[in-house]
């Protein structure tokens, strides 16, 4: 299982604690285990998220590896100048 | 990029100050720019934009002009029958051309294209656009109140409670721990509402373009963007189109800042272009610029931080109210991530909220969100740190984040330079200049983020030896020359023999936007790989010249030479051999890198600054400004200054001057130079740039981006030494000359 | 619409254009000379984008008319090197790294060397004051003001 840290008001959407454990072991399977285990996210995980593993940000990248010790938290979608 | 990349290396060309590949062309004025460019049979296309803040179109009557002279097309949203496939591109086409509803002053409601200037502005004035005024708002705190005026119904997202208008889309709390109980161990607490002035990017060259679109769908745009990918993939979706029919070529850009990350023009000069058959020119005045393309947020901000006397922080809380215009943009959020990133807090909530108005939407703006809230966040920091009588650079030390902290937007941090921006900024002699009457010294931090992203580079042999080097992102501060002088590092060749070009749509594969500072890091990764890759073929086609196998080859000093005894005695043979023999060993030899270069590394800035404020006028001169940022590795130190100093000055104008003045009748009052005024020559000392070289481990030389993290600490920086100075807190930017003395006054 | 036919001198060549009476000289440099070097960043006068020399004097192309030029003599940036020898100027912008996104150069360029024409030991307040009608948005001016103290230096020490 993996440990992962929603952003505040995701966690209130999902009705849990801000840390929820998913099983996983790439991105693509992280994001698909959270929106079948908390539904009311599927709106924001579509609008998109980008996640935070092991302080390196990504937003895209389905097979970017994660570890059972990762440190994962999901963030609003990135933007820049 | 999971592992780390970075290995320490004595470098050769990168870190010199090498000139840039197109400088020449540049002070000559050869350079081609977004309206540089003309086709033959070439039309020029302008945009009739609404004169109100909010109103219902009920009809336009564009007959008259289409019978005009001279005139070929004339173009409303009834020409825009596809529906694009993505909802942020839906938000593109209304911003781009209205739909039902003008949603602010200089929303484009029709276009014409003409054989001449005076021929289309005199069919623009032939359109007949039956307006139904509406209530409109322009405020942020006034937008969110219940019964404002609303330019959506239904698009208000599942995290924003009751009670706010439609005008409120989405709210996004951070933090963690229990800010309740820190503040209950507080000794002092400092809370303070603050408000930030829209402000535009400022780029000299206005938006512009040249289209060329046909009845087969097949296309061809010239234009000044920060990314040519996004145009064509935005575009196609627009017009629907297939993309591989678009080729988008990316002129010279005259400046950006984030403000070319989207597009204005561009699709309605290809709908002109297909509609009248012939090549298209637009080109935005600079009322046009600044009264539609894609401003900054004005937000209202409150602070709260809990201190003990010894100078710990132990709760703090942020509510960050941004508006971004008439669509959806994510700047609140941002602000609420970036605000408290420099400190390490146990307990913290902060929250963003996204608000639209009746004003143009939001684009980016170098690091958005972030410069605002660090404002609100460093003023009360400042303000704290003095109510305790601690300095404010010790105050900042004692909280800084590290290595291992837990970050406010949550992740935990790896190894990050804040610590050794603020004890530079201690150790340099700016902090104990003496200061004289009137005058006050302001410190601010400030964070960003820093992106990577899809990335393209071929870098391709050539039979004399020299390097051809192409890559998919506009060039907006010198990447070329940082590109050459990166490639020329890794196969060990002199920086003059590798030309960078930026490549068109058609012959690269996709590359992210030129944003989130991510050029230097990502594609320079990219070229780095790229070099590596074409390097790998050169050693086997040595191995085969010697008939070694290619493992026993190394790569030295830009040749091939035997691994070591075992593997043969041979004389190393250089770049400049295998290119003469390439294609007796196998032909044209190319090293190419496609990825996701996601994994970027995140910044940290220090500022420091002198103010004078004039008791009498208000007015505020800067008398001294230093800056201090980890910069990872300085690839080209010139370029890198010019970014620390040109956010920097950005910063200023922010602080002092710059603002989106709005009427009455929401109509903006100061859509041009004059009255906007950005800093001048005049009004400014000399910016020190003090670059520090923290490794960032995701890159094979350590870059990170430095183009955004600049402008973030100026806007706190100045305000503390404005406050210092003038002996009262200025919670409101800009900081102009009757709003200093309003606040002297009431002091 | 009947145009106005004007004959002058841009950068030493004599030429002769039609020009619509509202058309400034920045329009026609751009449009009908193909001397796009001198930029329109606000038509106004504000920016400084389109400087060029009118009669030696300094102008903004946006607030001159095209029929204005009758008889007069122009200077625009791509006059400013002579064959393939630039200016000290266009030289040191390059080598000191005093430009970004290079769109203000054009106008900076010919406004610093009106002022080294006239004044060759410019103070670093004379250089601002000169160049505070030229915008720049990209490099906070701090190379842009080296490089011309650095050449009027270099240009004194070689006279």
């Amino acid at each position: 299982m993996v440990a992962v840290t929603l952003w505040g008001s995701l966690a209130e959407l999902a009705e849990g604690p801000r840390e929820v454990e998913v099983e996983a072991t790439n991105l693509r399977e992280l994001l698909a285990a959270l929106e079948a285990a908390y539904p009311a996210l599927g709106p924001q995980l579509a609008r998109g998220v980008s996640v935070s593993i092991d302080g390196k940000i990504y937003n895209d990248s389905w097979f970017q590896p994660i570890h059972e010790a990762s440190e994962v938290v999901l963030l609003n979608r990135l933007e820049g100048g | 990029m999971a592992k780390d990349e970075f290995e320490k290396r004595e470098f050769k060309v990168v870190g010199t100050r090498v000139a840039r590949p197109d400088g020449l062309d540049k002070v000559t004025g050869r350079a081609r720019y977004g309206a540089d460019m003309s086709a033959p049979g070439m039309l020029v296309g302008y945009c009739l934009r609404s004169p109100h803040a909010h109103a219902r179109i009920k009809s336009i009557d564009t007959s008259e002009a289409e019978a005009m002279a001279g005139v070929k097309a004339v173009i409303t949203r009834a020409d825009f029958t596809n529906v694009p496939a993505s909802d942020g591109t839906r938000d593109i086409l209304d911003n781009v051309m209205a739909n039902d509803k003008a949603l602010y002053d200089g929303h484009t409601v029709a276009a014409v294209a003409a054989t001449s200037r005076s021929a289309a502005k005199a069919a623009l004035k032939a359109i007949k656009v039956d307006y139904e005024v509406l209530p409109h708002v322009t405020d942020v705190d006034a937008a969110m109140l219940p019964g404002a005026p609303e330019l959506h119904q239904g698009r208000q997202q599942e995290s924003v409670p009751e009670g706010f208008s439609q005008n409120v889309l989405a709210r996004s709390q951070y933090g963690h721990g229990d800010v309740d109980a820190g503040f209950a161990q507080a000794d002092v607490i400092i809370e303070r509402s603050f408000k930030t002035a829209a402000t535009h990017q400022g780029y000299i060259e206005p938006h512009a373009c040249l289209a060329t679109m046909g009845n087969d769908n097949q296309g061809d745009l010239f234009c000044c963007t920060q990314g040519h990918y996004m145009v064509r993939n935005t575009c196609a979706d627009i017009l629907g189109m297939e993309s591989g029919r678009l080729r988008v070529t990316a002129s010279e850009i005259g400046g950006g800042f984030g403000g070319k990350t989207t597009v204005f023009l561009e699709p309605v000069a290809l709908m002109l272009s297909k509609k009248s058959g012939k090549p298209v020119k637009m080109t935005m005045s600079r009322d046009e610029v600044m009264r539609a393309s894609g401003p900054t947020a004005s937000t209202s901000i409150d602070i709260k931080i809990g201190t003990t006397r010894d100078g710990v922080i132990t709760a703090a809380t942020g509510e960050f109210r941004y508006q971004s215009g008439c669509f959806y943009a994510m700047n609140g959020a941002l602000g609420a991530m970036c605000g408290f990133a420099p400190y390490d807090l146990e307990n913290l909530k902060s929250v963003g909220w996204e608000v639209t108005t009746n004003r143009p939407k939001a684009a980016a703006y170098r690091a958005p969100g972030a410069p605002m809230a660090a404002f609100a966040v460093e003023s009360v920091v400042d303000e704290v740190a003095k109510e305790i009588g601690m300095d404010p650079i010790d105050f900042r030390l004692k909280n800084a984040a590290d290595e291992g902290t837990k970050s406010a937007y949550g992740p935990t941090y790896p190894a990050i330079g804040l610590r050794a921006t603020l004890e530079a900024a201690k150790a340099h002699p700016h902090w104990s200049a003496p200061l004289g009457k009137n005058q006050g010294r302001g410190v601010g931090c400030g964070f960003w983020f820093n992106f990577g992203g899809d990335t393209c580079v071929s870098l391709m042999l050539n039979p004399d030896g020299t390097v051809s080097l192409s890559e998919g992102n506009p060039d907006i501060g010198g990447s070329r020359a940082s590109m050459s002088m990166m490639a020329a590092e890794e196969l060990g060749v002199p920086y003059e023999n590798v030309r960078t070009i930026v490549a068109d749509t058609a012959s690269l594969g996709q590359n992210e936007v030129t944003d989130g500072s991510r050029v230097t890091f990502a594609v320079g990764l990219a070229t780095i790989k790229a070099a590596r890759h074409a390097i790998e073929i050169m050693k086997a086609r040595a191995a085969a010249t010697w008939g070694i196998d290619a493992e026993a080859v190394e790569w030295v000093d830009g040749a091939a030479q035997p691994a070591g005894p075992n593997a043969g005695k041979f004389p190393p043979l250089t770049v400049k051999e295998i290119a003469a023999t390439m294609s007796n060993t196998g032909g044209p030899i190319a090293g190419h890198f496609e990825a996701n270069a996601e994994g970027a590394g995140v910044s940290f800035g220090t500022h420091i600054c002198d103010t004078e404020v004039d008791p009498e006028t208000g007015a505020v001169k800067i008398l001294r400004y230093t800056v201090f940022q980890d910069a990872g590795k300085a690839v080209h130190p010139d370029y890198v200054e010019g970014q620390l100093q040109g956010g920097a000055v950005q910063g200023i104008g922010w602080a002092l001057n710059e603002e989106y003045i709005y009427g009455e009748d929401g109509t903006l009052q100061n859509a041009g130079y004059l009255d906007y005024r950005i800093p001048v020559a005049s009004d400014l000392p000399m910016i020190e740039p003090v670059i520090l070289e923290i490794p960032n481990p995701g890159h094979p030389y350590g870059v990170r981006g430095v183009g955004e993290t600049g402008i973030v600490p100026p806007l706190a920086t100045i305000a503390n030494a404005v406050s210092r100075a003038a002996g009262v807190r200025m919670t409101s930017l800009p900081m102009s000359p009757p709003k200093v003395l309003a606040a002297i006054k009431a002091n | 619409m009947s145009r106005i036919h004007v004959t002058t001198t841009v950068n030493g060549d004599a030429v002769d254009y039609l020009c619509e009476a509202d058309d400034t000289l920045l329009d026609v440099l751009r449009d009908q000379l193909d001397l796009t070097g001198s930029k329109e960043g606000c038509a106004s006068g504000d920016c400084g984008a389109c400087t060029v020399e009118l009669d030696g004097r300094l102008v903004c192309s946006c607030l001159v008319l095209g029929a204005e030029a009758e008889g007069r003599t122009v200077e625009t940036i791509e006059g400013m090197a002579n064959g393939d020898v630039l200016h000290p100027l266009q030289k040191n912008f390059i080598e000191k790294a005093a430009l970004q996104c290079g769109v203000c150069t054009p106008g900076i360029l010919v406004a610093a060397k009106n002022l080294l024409d006239h004044t060759p030991d410019p103070s670093e307040e004379e250089v601002r004051y000169w160049l505070a009608g030229n915008l720049c948005r990209c490099t906070g001016y701090d190379k842009i003001i080296r490089a011309v103290l650095d050449t009027a230096a270099e240009m004194r020490g070689a006279a």
